[in-house]
């Protein structure tokens, strides 16, 4: 079983490669906590799309804004 | 080694790229330094093969010094090959031809940053490899997550001085591992010099300092309604792959590009001892905060040949890069008028320094909803926010105006990428 969160936090700092992934908290805002940009959060959105097939519109952005949001949101699209 | 940006004077080389007897082409990225905004890479000006390398590992090495040797094809050998010198902080005068990245004859020349006021600038060439229309690089992929980033450099002196890398905490952008990170631990002390993200604060400090202490700032503001855009981006977002998405950000950009075609006394450099020197090429540098503070403002070379989603493309690219260390020289030092954005929330305007030898600045806020009035009725409009900073010496309010409305113009009318 995919651990959706671990995916989405590998992402991100791969993203983000100043971000030390053991410091992420669930709750973590990734533009107000860890200080992504547009630029940033497209990219990731774009590895998202790339590794698990699930394309994130725009207007759903807020249900990717923590890691616990965004395990929820890509189990539910990518199951 | 070529100029690094505004007020950098020196690098520390951590990796040669090339060795003697390869053949090299313009553009071609020869070595790697780093310097107090993170590593750079140097690509060289001229086609040849190189002959010798005459700066080693680890040199710290001021803007100006030569870093080897290269023979163009057909021409003499200036002297006989020598073996590369042991690192010394001094670099020793090499034989002619000497390829430090010295600018081709083609004009125009623009100038790279003085190190000080006094100190005439070198030229530098405006575009050293220009980008075909819509050429501009995909996104180079970020390093494996937990993968460790260093320099050969850093890597080669961690073997030699038995230091374990992971377990180091890199201190250049994106946390990458640098030789002076190295260092500090196999003397198991403290960093005698100040942090690099302390240097970088003196970097920008001093070219923040000599800007608004030479450059005779004016501001002209005005907010534009941005409704239609971005109505039109959303729309065309919604059907698109991320790959292919467009940022406000990438129009505003282009808006920029334009607007400096249009009015070329904002797009050049200002050189003390030859005043304003306009550019050919639309260079425009991109600010780029960095998560540990500090920002870099690379430059999104000719993109005024570049399609709005040929900029966007080359902002990703230039985004990408600046996180992971590596931007290019000519990147840092080419740009021709800046664009400093806030991004799509936050404040609504923002009026910036401007960045030397350069005589304009675009500064944009944050998208804001506000009552407008349209066809005689006030309705909800999302608006952004324009200040234009100008060097005095070489524009007034009229050019400065004619700039505005250039951008204004661009900004408000919807079109395909």
């Amino acid at each position: 079983m995919t651990d959706y969160r671990a995916v989405f936090v590998e992402e991100l700092t791969r993203v983000a490669p100043d971000i030390d992934p053991s410091t992420v908290g669930d709750g973590d805002h990734i533009q107000d906590d860890l200080a992504l940009d547009s630029m940033d959060v497209l990219n990731l959105v774009a590895a998202l799309h790339a590794r698990l097939g699930v394309d994130i519109p725009e207007r759903d952005y807020p249900e990717i804004a923590t890691p616990a949001r965004a395990a929820a949101y890509l189990a539910a699209r990518a199951g | 080694m070529p100029s690094l940006g505004a007020d950098m004077e020196a690098g520390r080389l951590v990796e040669w790229l090339v060795k003697p007897g390869d053949t090299v082409s313009r553009g071609d990225v020869v070595a790697v330094v780093e310097t107090q905004k993170g590593a750079i890479e140097i690509e060289i000006f001229e086609a040849g093969t190189v002959r010798e390398l005459t700066a080693a590992l680890g040199d710290e090495l001021p803007v100006g010094a030569p870093l080897a040797v290269v023979v163009a094809e057909g021409e003499a050998a200036a002297a006989p090959p020598e073996p590369a010198p042991e690192a010394s902080a001094a670099p020793r005068p090499a034989p002619e031809p000497v390829v430090t990245p010295v600018p081709p004859p083609a004009p125009p020349a623009a100038p790279a940053p003085t190190p000080s006021d006094a100190a005439p600038a070198p030229t530098l060439p405006a575009a050293p490899a220009p980008a075909p229309p819509d050429a501009a690089p995909a996104p180079t992929p970020a390093q494996p997550a937990g993968g460790l980033r260093a320099s050969p450099a850093a890597r080669a002196l961690a073997e030699a001085r038995g230091v374990d890398l992971s377990a180091l905490k890199g201190s250049g952008p994106g946390g990458a591992i640098l030789y002076a990170d190295v260092e500090h631990a196999a003397a198991g002390t403290p960093a005698r010099k100040p942090a690099p993200m302390a240097e970088m604060r003196k970097a920008i400090a001093a070219a923040m300092a000599r800007s608004k202490r030479t450059i005779p700032h004016f501001y002209m503001t005005q907010t534009i309604d941005v409704e239609l855009v971005m109505t039109a981006l959303e729309a065309r977002n919604a059907e698109a792959p991320p790959e292919g998405r467009i940022l406000l950000g990438a129009l505003l950009v282009r808006a920029a590009v334009r607007a400096a075609r249009a009015v070329p006394e904002m797009n050049g450099h200002y050189l003390d001892d030859r005043g304003f020197v306009p550019a050919e090429a639309v260079n425009v540098g991109v600010a780029i905060a960095l998560r540990g503070g500090g920002l870099v403002a690379p430059a999104l070379m000719d993109a005024g040949a570049m399609t709005l989603a040929g900029i966007m493309a080359g902002m990703r690219d230039l985004v990408t890069r600046a996180r992971a260390g590596r931007l290019k020289a000519s990147e840092m030092t080419e740009g021709t008028i800046t664009v400093s954005a806030l991004g799509e929330t936050g404040a609504e305007a923002m009026a910036g320094v401007i960045f030397p030898p350069q005589v304009g600045l675009v500064g944009l806020g944050a998208p804001q909803l506000r009552p407008w009035v349209v066809d005689g009725a006030v309705v909800p409009r999302r608006v952004v926010t324009l200040t234009l900073s100008a060097d005095h010496r070489v524009s007034d309010g009229r050019t400065a105006a004619r700039f505005v409305a250039a951008f204004a113009e661009q900004v408000q009318t919807p079109e395909e990428p």
